[in-house]
């Protein structure tokens, strides 16, 4: 083992202390020391993983169990509005009351699965335009000159700027009967009268490719840019054209920039509520509203929960084959 | 040695019903102002071993690049059989290359590496699994087919580099720095390796290199680069033996280069007056120089005598202490230094084991050569 620094010096230091215990005919004692101060270097190293830990214990995992005692309760007319999971009864009786009625519930109304497959298909066909757009954008970033490169990145990153929420609010302005392009396109004459876009399923896929689009661009970047451009070089002198170079060495190395772009774009679109309120139609079904509507619409706390927590179960899954296929990438690299 | 009996009886070059395969007429290439290839002129025949040597920097590989068809020259041809390359895109041309970093396909094994190429040309199923495991029996791969390129070892990497540029079956293979990236005994046994492919398949090499004894031993002809322009072409005797300037007799190997004036000049020998030292040197043969004109007389080390006692000739010997002696084994290096300040390399094999009557440090000791073993250089 190799120590440096202050640790070398207090290792010094311990040894010596050690050493004048043991002569002076106390061992145990000396033991009891070496093993004290192992002890505390290695509370020092576990202390570092700590913050982590414990910052996700507090921001994720106890609202997750606030909400998941919440879904298992009933609804009340009460402040908070809902019945206590536990309580004493006669000073001598626990009862507990666990109501798994909510998410029952979820599965008995067809609006609620309705709605998370709506979010699904919302979500997906929304990742895979923003993959078509952003593929191509992210090669032609790579393969630029490298002057230019932080410029075109600087223009994929600006928006963000703005607020996400203004930037939602401008494409009203663009798309409503009376909105810009509208008025640009009667005044071009291609249209008599204006296209109903505001408040469609269209003007919703187009908020959230609009939105997302960067996170789908920056990591195909990252990838692409780390292409050995030699490899294409060896396809073509084997005799490949440039198209087919492009299916059989680009594409099949820049799978990890898909899915990692793929599952930054699915993820939050899936639970997505500020576009599909903003820009869809009323009767737009996606599990973002469906969970506000239950909220502070009806007040339906431990349903909206339970909700909340299918939603989280559907979101983890994606995650989970994200996390198993970099895991399976960084072994295949090292 | 078989290879070199053979090869002296291989000299296409000195044949004009020959035809070159590999022509490069005129050939510049300019990156904005920088002339990285200069007006080169070069033919290369089929079954050659050509190496193109040159320090980095020198526009061997902008040549290298150029016959693969990814730079275009700014100005003059490239015919190979014939045939004018300009217009001919990389994935046309009869012509494969095995890069310097190998550029083997990461997510692909060793078997679906080497049988990319063969895949792009129509051919069955049937015949490119037999021509990969030809191929990779060659290279002595066949166990390793399946093993991805991070899973193999620099050599192996290396040979699958080798059977994908190979699978093809061109008639020119470029190879840039083949072996640069292999440890030293590796690269001497993979040297013979290469050597033996390229007979066993009859394909003609250009390979380019920094290393003059790679060069030395894997080539038919040398082409010594220098900033753009081709020094010299030789076989490696020529170049190392009769070398057309000072730049190539110090780039390939050691040397002494003399500087002095020719004070007898006639067509059977000359004498040359050394500059900065009261020494004549005799050269048993005739030189194309100007009387009176300022030359330098090369010499290599291994060709310098040493001794303590004097040789007894008038010419050809020069006084010197000994400063400083390196043994390397099979010989040793001795650093003599001169009147005057200046030293000379002396290299002498190492015959006896032990030898008591060995030079050592401090002596004084006479330096003497055959006449024969003098070049003269104008350049």
């Amino acid at each position: 083992m190799t120590t440096r620094g202050i640790p070398a010096v207090t290792g010094r230091i311990i040894r010596q202390a050690e050493s004048l215990l043991k002569r002076a005919g106390l061992e145990g004692l000396a033991i009891w020391l070496a093993r004290r101060v192992r002890r505390v270097r290695h509370l020092g190293r576990n202390l570092v993983i700590a913050i982590p830990y414990a910052w996700l214990l507090a921001f994720f995992l106890i609202p997750f169990v606030i909400v998941l005692k919440i879904a298992l309760s009933d609804a009340a007319i009460a402040q908070p509005p809902y019945t206590p999971l536990w309580e004493w009864v006669g000073d001598q009786y626990l009862n507990i009351k666990v109501n798994l009625g909510n998410f029952m519930f979820l599965v008995e109304d067809n609006l609620y699965w309705k709605s998370y497959l709506n979010s699904v298909k919302v979500a997906l066909v929304s990742t895979v335009a923003c993959l078509l757009i952003g593929y191509p954008m992210a090669y032609g970033i790579a393969r630029a000159k490298s002057a230019y490169r932080t410029i075109l990145l600087m223009l994929v990153i600006l928006p963000f700027w703005t607020s996400f929420l203004i930037r939602v609010y401008a494409w009203i302005g663009i798309l409503k009967n009376n909105g810009l392009l509208n008025n640009f396109l009667m005044w071009l004459g291609v249209i008599d009268s204006p296209i109903v876009m505001l408040q469609t399923d269209f003007a919703v896929y187009l908020g959230i490719v609009y939105s997302y689009l960067p996170f789908m661009i920056l990591p195909l970047y990252a990838n692409l840019e780390k292409l050995d451009e030699t490899l294409l070089e060896a396809a073509y002198d084997l005799g490949c054209k440039p198209a087919r170079t492009f299916l059989t060495v680009t594409l099949p190395l820049s799978v990890p920039g898909i899915i990692a772009g793929s599952m930054l774009v699915f993820i939050p679109a899936v639970g997505e509520f500020v576009i599909p309120a903003l820009l869809g139609a009323p009767d737009t079904l996606m599990i973002g509203r469906i969970l506000w509507d239950e909220f502070f619409g009806n007040r339906d706390w431990p349903v909206a929960s339970a909700v909340a927590i299918a939603l989280l179960l559907l979101l983890v899954i994606p995650i989970v084959i994200l996390q198993h296929n970099q895991a399976r990438n960084s072994e295949a690299n090292s | 040695m078989a290879s070199s009996t053979t090869f002296s009886t291989f000299e296409p070059w000195k044949d004009p019903a020959e035809k070159p395969y590999v022509c490069i007429d005129r050939v510049t290439k300019k990156f904005g102002d920088f002339v990285a290839v200069n007006d080169i002129s070069l033919d290369i025949y089929r079954k050659e071993l050509f190496c193109l040597l040159g320090a980095s920097g020198c526009g061997k590989s902008t040549l290298l690049r150029m016959l693969a068809g990814f730079e275009e020259a700014s100005s003059g041809r490239i015919l190979i059989d014939g045939m004018d390359m300009a217009e001919i895109p990389p994935y046309e041309r009869p012509v494969n290359m095995m890069f310097q970093s190998y550029a083997l396909f990461p997510h692909m094994n060793v078997s679906q590496n080497v049988s990319f190429g063969l895949k792009q040309e129509k051919l069955t199923g049937q015949v490119i699994k037999t021509r990969v495991e030809e191929m990779l029996e060659l290279v002595k791969l066949t166990q390793f087919a399946k093993r991805k390129p991070h899973q193999l070892s620099g050599g192996q990497r290396q040979r699958v580099a080798l059977a994908r540029s190979l699978i093809k079956r061109p008639k020119l293979l470029l190879l840039d720095e083949p072996l640069a990236a292999l440890d030293k005994k590796l690269r001497e046994h993979t040297q013979f390796e290469l050597m033996n492919i390229q007979e066993q398949l009859g394909v003609t090499f250009i390979v380019v290199t920094h290393d003059q004894q790679e060069a030395m031993t894997l080539a038919t002809r040398i082409g010594v680069m220098e900033e753009g322009y081709i020094a010299q072409v030789g076989t490696p005797t020529e170049i190392y033996e009769f070398p057309g300037s000072r730049f190539v007799a110090d780039f390939i190997g050691s040397v002494n280069s003399f500087e002095g004036r020719i004070t007898v000049d006639e067509p059977d020998h000359v004498i040359i007056r050394m500059l900065d030292q009261d020494v004549d040197i005799f050269v048993d043969h005739g030189v194309s120089a100007s009387p009176n004109a300022r030359v330098w007389a090369a010499i290599r080390p291994e060709k310098i005598h040493i001794s303590r006692t004097d040789p007894g000739q008038a010419r050809n010997v020069i006084r010197g202490k000994v400063k400083e002696i390196a043994y390397m084994g099979d010989f040793s290096i001795y650093l003599v230094e001169l009147a005057g300040g200046r030293t000379v390399r002396v290299t002498q094999p190492n015959l006896r084991r032990g030898d008591p009557e060995r030079i050592t440090w401090d002596e004084q000791v006479f330096l003497h050569w055959l006449p024969s073993s003098i070049v003269v250089l104008t350049e």
